[in-house]
């Protein structure tokens, strides 16, 4: 018979911390930045049908990096839980806040149970509001820490070296296309300080647009758009009014 | 029932497990007693009084359909409102419009229209139109309990068919059968005396204004003779609901358009009591 080695709680603690962080760095980085009209998300993603960011309800979307069907599941359980209490009270009584609280439980409990591998994963749970002070954005790191976050934020991969470039650079009252364009600049930026190219292909975009009609203010910026919005120069004008167009997904208030 | 009362305030389990994108069947399976048809009923005698909806119309034209309904919620023979709203959006391109018990009607539409979004939201792309009118027949079956006792939800479903291009409309009987009609349809008290009126105007190849005109013609003749379905009420400024679903998705008028081709169709009714006439032959 066999005693098994004695390990203290602090090494259990970071043996557990290290095995996720290591499998949310193998992963490609998310960005999110609020501009002047809302927040916009982009992910490093050559996958169309994989998506990284989503919506989850009226004002709210979700980006995530690390392990997809952990993340996946995450995804679909605040979908789950956004839909029911919007059923059970009413629309306005789902926010950002309840819901990273719910994450942050969720990520917390999986984290310290012993019976359960750690989640691989670092979700953003962003709510847009009325005005850019009353944005809100939630940064939900694999142990069930939350992180208040402003301006911009990075997780993923080379989460450390794209936020403090993105420290430096951003701005309050970005048009969309210039906060895109940050975005792509801090996302090609690798770890030795080199530069890579992305183009639209290999982007996932989406807004939470503040300026459009419908109650749901989440959407995709596909395609076309895309390209035209990551145009160099001139792109500036009429940036803003591209998002209403074309609404693939919506019911109307 | 809400999440963060369980427990550790973690997620539950059932919000975890992968399965199913509809949201009925989430709350079947997580909290039944949300569910409008896993209500037990009290035994009764006889219908129980409470305010219902009357008259819905729908009519397709070359672009899309026309859905309207009239504003009147009635009681036993007391207009329980006046303004009630009964044709809703279910999502971008379909609307419902509902007759029938008004309470459980509006608790029906709001669940439907959280159905969609939900399979919207959890798949990435939206359910064909027979699938949402599938899922509506559902809802309706469910109902059936309630509607041995009087409380019946009747709806009309209408929307653009993004892969046939066209507009279609649903409508339903009060087990939850489905029929798709050709060209116009209609619910309600006031039905009768509305499908009598498009009968003879409906033709082919309407306009989306002409379509509007020809719901509204509809309305009127249901509330002249039908005492359950109200009509425009020009000196309140309460006029019909007026929508349409076209490619560029669902649209409701606005309230100064309606009342203009309402104004238009009562000044030749100061004429012609009885409304256009058809030719005979």
């Amino acid at each position: 018979m066999t005693t098994p080695f004695y390990v203290s709680p602090q090494q259990a603690m970071a043996d557990r911390a290290e095995y996720a962080r290591k499998g949310i760095a193998r992963g490609r980085s998310v960005v999110v930045l609020q501009y002047a009209d809302g927040i916009v998300f982009v992910a490093e993603n050559p996958s169309r049908a994989l998506h990284k960011v989503s919506e989850i309800y009226d004002r709210i979307a979700f980006a995530a990096v690390g392990k997809y069907n952990e993340f996946e599941n995450l995804r679909i359980g605040g979908v789950r839980y956004a839909d029911l209490r919007g059923y059970t009270y009413d629309r306005e009584d789902v926010t950002a806040r309840g819901l990273a609280n719910v994450y942050a439980q969720t990520l917390g409990t999986i984290f310290s149970s012993a019976a359960e591998k750690p989640y691989e994963v670092e979700l953003i749970v962003a709510e847009v509001g009325e005005g850019p002070e009353d944005d809100q954005i939630y940064r939900l790191p694999h142990d069930g820490s939350i992180v208040d976050e402003h301006g911009s934020v990075a997780v993923g991969g080379n989460a450390d070296q794209i936020s403090s470039y993105l420290d430096q650079h951003h701005r309050d009252g970005l048009t969309l296309a210039e906060a895109l364009k940050l975005a792509v600049d801090s996302l090609s930026r690798d770890n030795n300080g080199g530069e890579r190219s992305l183009t639209a292909e290999q982007l996932e975009v989406a807004v939470l647009d503040r300026t459009r009609p419908q109650k749901r203010k989440f959407k995709r910026v596909l395609g076309r758009q895309l390209s035209r919005l990551l145009e160099p120069e001139e792109g500036a004008a009429g940036s803003e009014s591209e998002t209403e167009s074309s609404g693939t997904e919506e019911s109307d208030g | 029932m809400e999440a963060n009362t369980r427990s550790t305030g973690r997620l539950p389990a059932a919000f975890l497990t992968p399965g199913s994108s509809s949201f009925m069947d989430f709350l079947g399976e997580h909290s039944p007693e949300l569910l409008p048809g896993n209500r037990p009923l009290p035994p009764v005698q006889g219908a129980i009084e409470a305010p219902h909806g009357t008259t819905i119309v729908a009519v397709t034209f070359p672009g899309g359909v026309v859905l309207a309904g009239d504003r009147r919620a009635t009681m036993g023979n007391v207009i329980a409102q006046r303004d009630i709203e009964k044709v809703f959006p279910a999502d971008e391109y379909s609307a419902v419009g509902i007759a029938g018990t008004a309470g459980i009607a509006v608790e029906m539409v709001k669940l439907f229209q959280l159905e969609l979004e939900h399979f919207e939201k959890v798949e990435g792309t939206v359910l064909s139109l027979e699938g949402k009118a599938n899922r509506l027949s559902t809802m309706i079956r469910g109902n059936l309990g309630m509607a041995m006792q009087g409380l019946a939800v009747v709806p009309l479903f209408a929307g653009w068919d993004v892969d046939r291009e066209k507009g279609r409309i649903f409508s339903y009987d009060v087990t939850g059968g489905r029929s798709e009609e050709r060209g116009y349809a209609v619910t309600g008290s006031g039905s009768m005396f509305a499908r009598g009126a498009l009968k003879k105007l409906y033709r082919e190849d309407l306009s989306e204004e002409q379509a509007a005109t020809a719901v509204l013609q509809a309305l009127y003749d249901a509330a002249d003779d039908d005492s359950a379905t109200g009509g425009p009420d020009l000196a309140r400024r309460i006029f019909p609901i007026i929508t349409s679903i076209t490619e560029d998705g669902f649209r409701r008028f606005g309230e100064d358009e309606v009342a203009e081709l309402a104004r238009a169709i009562h000044e030749r009714r100061l004429e012609e009591p009885d409304g256009p006439r058809a030719a005979l032959l």
